[in-house]
């Protein structure tokens, strides 16, 4: 005569009688593993979502983007780049766009009453008339320089610039270099140059007739073909300066925000431990209650052995109601985590991830804490003698 | 054909304390007897042997036909729920549990489907008198309707052999009538019964009496 097989239902409908019978203990205890799941759910779910956010602004920006320039002579130096430098990497291959900025030795103020040493931190430059769409960047307010505009007095003001001069709108004249300037623009951030959003760009010309600017540019900027930018990052030194190569320095601005991201997506150790000792103290709590609740039910076990149950069908009844508790702790702690997650990127103005992976390990992890406490517990009730259960009152 | 057939069964406890000092029993398919002696006798640890929820020192326990020393502890499950039934006196119910599914946990452990399980609790509990308490839950019930449902657990599967300890031993005599009433009518139906109690009137109402003192079985 062999015993019969429960059926996963009727496990389960075991399992959960034994947890509805006391729904404030079961409540308590799924609490503890819940707190540890919710805890590194948002762990991960925020440092993933801050991750996310850096990669989008990274897609809108693009990081085909190179910057030349010039770098410092063997002698230590300052080394200048070539008139001809923008002309030269304009003619390479897969580049579609390029520009030039060049430092002018002025500075730029409201009036010519205010000192010449408070600049604000603001550099006057030249443009090119590319640069903008090389940047891929757009005015707030007014126009960008023209052919034309390139030879007036008119100036175009970075975003920060702007505000720490106090300008909001186009038409206002500034003192640059003994004369006044008009502003025609004002740009919005370029987060890949954050240093023309600290500038007053005015034209190559104007800049060489009154602004002291001996023509030879500082920085390059070039955009390129995604798949082509470090083939075009090997020659662009040559192309730039052949006779003296290595007095260039190519960087890829785009490259910091990258970093950052990789940075983001690494979270807090300290955070995630915190949860898993969390965890691991839900799951003690666990095994405790169902150790208390084997005592407790001497004589429900005595009386399904005499119903026919087997040692293991007792030992199952016993681990699915610790699987069940802890995967009850584990859901809601999901959910938390989850809630959490999109509560605090929505804060930020993030994208809120939770990674399906995240979800996955606390489920598994859910599934080994029940086991792991209710193992012990278990043993013990299959261990009970029926009739020692029987006899207990 | 005899069900319960117990020769020369002792049983010791710890090496020292002797519950069985070699009893000899056989008991027919179909009979109703009550086994009584003062507690201490031995007669309680005559049910959990007979109930194979224990295992004597010595002798041999044969119940329905199967040799109780040769089975294993998982076929003694199957033996158990397949053929026995045990009725408690403290009724044993699951709180917060209905009658109905009280009543249909008796044949958990037999391998059938749950609808055929609540088909058959609620004949049971019909055949109990009960029919028409099948939601109610055990404390919404009186100490005889408890008990009523729990004999109606021990035979919703139709098992051969039924064994009751003490089962009005907790109720009051109106209550104990209508449960013994139950098990009369169980007899009437070919179930074999054996009602292990320390109370000579019940032990009167049953057609064989086997008397138990001291861990033998007196003449």
């Amino acid at each position: 005569m062999r015993p019969a097989r429960l059926s996963l239902r009727d496990v389960l409908r075991v399992g959960a009688s034994g947890l509805r019978a006391r729904p404030a203990r079961v409540i308590l205890s799924a609490l503890g593993i819940a707190i540890g799941i919710a805890t590194m759910i948002a762990v991960i779910g925020i440092s993933s979502s801050s991750r996310e956010q850096l990669l989008r602004q990274l897609d809108k920006l693009g990081t085909n983007m190179l910057t030349v320039s010039a770098g410092n002579t063997v002698f230590g130096e300052p080394a200048k780049l070539p008139r001809t430098a923008v002309d030269m990497v304009s003619r390479i291959g897969p580049v579609f766009s390029a520009a030039a900025t060049g430092s002018a030795p002025a500075t730029v103020r409201r009036t010519s009453h205010i000192d010449e040493a408070v600049t604000g931190g603001i550099s006057v430059q030249a443009a090119t008339t590319s640069l903008l769409e090389t940047l891929e960047g757009t005015v707030a307010k007014g126009t960008w320089l023209n052919d034309a505009t390139s030879r007036q007095p008119a100036v175009i003001l970075g975003a920060k610039a702007a505000e720490r001069l106090g300008i909001t709108r186009t038409g206002v004249r500034v003192w640059m270099g003994g004369r006044w300037f008009t502003v025609i623009g004002i740009l919005r951030p370029t987060p890949l140059a954050p240093e023309i959003e600290r500038s007053a760009l005015v034209g190559f010309p104007v800049a060489e007739e009154h602004l002291g600017f001996d023509g030879h540019p500082t920085t390059i900027y070039e955009r390129s073909a995604e798949e082509a930018v470090e083939a075009v990052r090997d020659v662009l030194p040559r192309t730039v300066n052949p006779e003296n190569p290595n007095e260039v320095d190519v960087s890829r601005p785009s490259d910091a925000l990258a970093a950052r991201a990789a940075a983001a997506g690494a979270f807090t150790s300290l955070l995630l431990g915190l949860g898993a000792v969390a965890l691991l103290v839900g799951g003690v709590g666990v095994a405790n209650t169902m150790v208390i609740s084997v005592l407790e039910r001497r004589r429900e076990i005595g009386l399904r052995r005499s119903l026919g149950a087997t040692r293991g069908q007792i030992r199952v009844q016993f681990l699915s109601e610790s699987l069940l508790l802890s995967a009850l702790g584990g859901v809601a702690g999901a959910v938390l985590g989850a809630l959490a997650t999109v509560g605090y990127a929505m804060s930020r103005d993030w994208p809120p991830v939770v990674p399906p992976w995240a979800i996955g390990g606390a489920v598994a992890a859910t599934l080994v804490i029940g086991t792991v406490a209710g193992l012990y517990p278990a043993m013990r009730a299959a261990r009970l003698s029926p009739t020692v259960a029987l006899t207990t009152t | 054909m005899s069900i319960i057939e117990l020769r020369g069964v002792t049983k010791t406890y710890n090496g020292t304390v002797h519950a069985l000092r070699g009893v000899d029993l056989t008991v027919d398919s179909g009979e109703l007897l009550a086994i009584i002696g003062p507690s201490g006798s031995g007669k309680s640890t005559m049910l959990q042997i007979i109930g194979t929820l224990d295992r004597p020192t010595s002798g041999s326990v044969r119940i329905a036909g199967h040799d109780v020393l040769g089975l294993s502890d998982r076929r003694l499950s199957a033996l158990r729920a397949r053929h026995l039934g045990f009725v408690f006196q403290q009724f044993h119910l699951s709180p917060g549990v209905s009658a109905l599914d009280n009543v249909a946990d008796g044949m958990l452990y037999t391998g059938t489907p749950l609808r055929v399980r609540r088909e058959r609790a609620a004949a049971a509990l019909d055949r109990v008198g009960l029919g028409h308490r099948l939601g109610h839950r055990p404390n919404q019930m009186s100490g005889g309707e408890q008990q009523r449902v729990a004999v109606a657990r021990a035979v919703v599967g139709d098992p051969p052999l039924l064994l009751a300890d003490e089962p009005t031993g907790n109720l009051d005599s109106a209550a104990g009538a209508e449960v013994l009433k139950i098990i009369k009518e169980l007899s009437e139906a070919g179930t074999t019964i054996a009602i292990i109690t320390h109370d000579s009137e019940i032990a009167e109402w049953c057609p064989r009496q086997v008397r138990v003192r001291d861990g033998l079985v007196l003449p």
